[in-house]
């Protein structure tokens, strides 16, 4: 073996070992670089005293001791790296801290961005405490454009994809403020209100997967970021109604009332960035923390069957009927909805590959259960809806309810046969992934065709 | 000759602190030192090395900065702060007391039972 032969396959265990090294989470990079100093000084001894390359190697790993031992005294002196950290540095992720940097200044850019979009119309005499309708109307507007244009900057979309997303955007804009389709009384419309960000929710979609959106790992990742996005939301929510607490109590003992500036300012202006910064945290830390979503669904995936079992017992075996109330449908639906959660979730984290285990049994049971109780409340609603008649709500409501019901039924199929092997775990995440663009297009029907029906 | 875990983890601090205190150095060359001053007899495992060396460093007694090596390579050489003199003659002192306390016993087992032969002093060299 000539000697530059002998280099280079002593770099490529080298190599070989840095990789094994670098995946301890309690060894740092930079400590990986100290050991592999030390390594190569070792190498360099071993052979000065006349052993082969590879053979300096062996000797040399050896004496650096068991790794899952050294890991642990790593792991012992540096135990904050266990709690993987986040805010300071990119650490663990591949990308270079310039990237991370600029990262971070386009998302702030963009939520500042969109805080002073949702102040613009004020500038145009529409204040927020007067036109409570318009801004209901508006309000994905003020902030889906700006979460759209972070991820078409972020997966550098192609300028036809960018046309189609602005385009959809502009379109929605136009719906929600022209006639027939933006109702002229005084109440805002909730069902619009409501469907236009489900609707929009799919064109982040389409920008967050980029040109992965045709792949099943491509949307199951954004269905993970939706998730995600919702938890660091709610928490950033938490923060900022404890710091508008304080800045209220603080203002307060000298004398100045705050509640304007909060609900002209720091609610909706805060409320809007939120969504990006929520984002980018999401994006930064992905690969750094664990998702809480599946941690979340594991947890209360048997509280809910548990609770729906219960429930389902109690009206089997006591008769109570059902009490048919306006909401009821609707809180049905929610439920529905929930239970899709719980399972969109544990699909999202579940190793496709893995054997059918207790908490796959414990799904499919809260998967039956929620039919069961869908199936007892669509029941009482056919009975009476000649009484209710059909008004637009409970139509879009029925509508969801049918929605959720045909992808909840098919996944108990699915998850069945899965359990009993006949059928494997792709095709659920498959069927699940493939539905998204379903939500969507019902609530854009909900947005463009009903204003044109229910006149 | 094995050492006793415990008893290596012991002494790690002041001998680490004492190479230290000879000038500035490096994993490697300070595992080197130990080598040959204990003449071959006390075998560190080199990774374990690193873990005392942070946990020193995180105590303030040495402080640690990347240097590029006459190799080229990018090395993490280390050097005894004020607070590491003073830990280092505090646990020489301590080290003393445990020596001479153990030198004492054992002077006088030999001394009643000169017949004992497992037990044999060995010559510690003294150093000022």
């Amino acid at each position: 073996m000539s000697e530059s032969n002998q280099d280079a396959a002593l770099e490529e265990q080298i190599a070989q070992w840095r990789a094994f090294i670098r995946r301890r989470q309690a060894i740092h990079a930079v400590d990986v670089a100290e050991l592999e100093d030390h390594l190569r000084e070792q190498v360099a001894g071993l052979m000065a005293n006349g052993l082969a390359g590879d053979e300096a190697f062996l000797v040399a790993v050896k004496r650096m001791g068991n790794m899952d031992s050294l890991s642990r005294e790593f792991a012992r002196e540096h135990s904050d790296r266990l709690w993987k950290q986040l805010v300071a540095t990119p650490a663990g992720t591949s990308a270079s801290p310039w990237r991370f940097e600029t990262d971070a200044w386009v998302a702030v850019g963009l939520a500042v961005a969109a805080a002073a979009s949702i102040k613009l119309p004020t500038l145009f005499g529409l204040r927020i405490e007067a036109q409570e309708t318009f801004y209901l109307r508006n309000l994905s507007l003020f902030v889906l454009p700006f979460l759209a244009g972070y991820f078409a900057w972020k997966r550098r979309l192609a300028p036809r994809t960018i046309g189609w997303l602005g385009a959809a955007f502009v379109v929605a804009g136009v719906l929600a403020n022209l006639p027939p389709f933006a109702p002229t009384g005084k109440h805002p419309d909730p069902l619009q209100a409501l469907h236009l960000p489900i609707a929009l929710w799919l064109a982040v979609g389409v920008a967050y997967a980029g040109q992965r959106w045709s792949e099943v790992s491509g949307r199951m990742d954004f269905i993970r970021f939706t998730g995600e996005l919702f938890i660091y939301y709610v928490l950033i929510a938490l923060g900022g109604g404890v710091l508008t607490a304080f800045m209220a109590l603080t203002f307060q003992s000298i004398g100045i009332k705050v509640e304007h500036f909060f609900q002209s300012w720091l609610l909706p202006c805060g409320a809007t960035g939120a969504v990006l910064i929520a984002s980018w945290l999401v994006e930064a830390k992905q690969s750094v923390i664990e998702n809480m979503a599946p941690v979340l669904t594991r947890l209360f995936t048997p509280l809910f069957a548990a609770m729906l079992v219960a429930f389902l017992g109690t009206v089997f075996w006591s008769g109570r009927a059902v009490t048919m109330d306006r909401d009821l449908l609707i809180g049905f639906d929610l439920l529905l909805v929930v239970v899709l959660g719980l399972l969109l979730y544990s699909v999202s984290a579940r190793d496709s590959s893995a054997p059918p285990g207790v908490f796959d049994g414990l799904q499919v049971v809260l998967l039956v259960s929620a039919l069961l109780a869908d199936a007892v409340a669509l029941w009482v609603i056919g009975t009476r809806i000649g009484e209710y008649g059909f008004t637009p709500n409970r139509v879009a409501a029925l509508g969801e309810n049918l929605i959720l019901l045909v992808n909840l039924g098919w996944s108990t199929v699915l998850y069945l046969r899965f359990l009993t092997g006949r059928g494997s775990f792709a095709r659920l995440e498959k069927w699940q992934t493939d539905y998204l663009p379903v939500y969507a297009l019902w609530a854009a029907i909900v947005v463009i065709v009903f204003p044109l029906v229910f006149r | 000759m094995d050492i006793s875990k415990d008893l290596i983890a012991a002494s790690s601090t002041p001998i680490v602190l004492a190479i230290l205190a000879e000038g500035d150095s490096y994993g490697y060359a300070i595992l080197t030192r130990v080598r040959e001053v204990s003449g071959g007899r006390m075998e560190w495992t080199d990774g374990m090395l690193y873990p005392v060396l942070h946990r020193l460093e995180r105590l303030g007694y040495i402080a640690a900065r990347w240097e590029t090596a006459e190799t080229g390579r990018r090395r993490k050489y280390y050097h005894l702060t004020t607070e590491g003199r003073a830990q280092l003659a505090e646990e020489s002192r301590q080290w003393k007391v445990v020596d001479a306390t153990l030198r004492g016993i054992l002077t006088e087992l030999q001394r009643a039972l000169p017949d004992l032969r497992t037990v044999s002093l060995p010559q510690i060299p003294e150093r000022a």
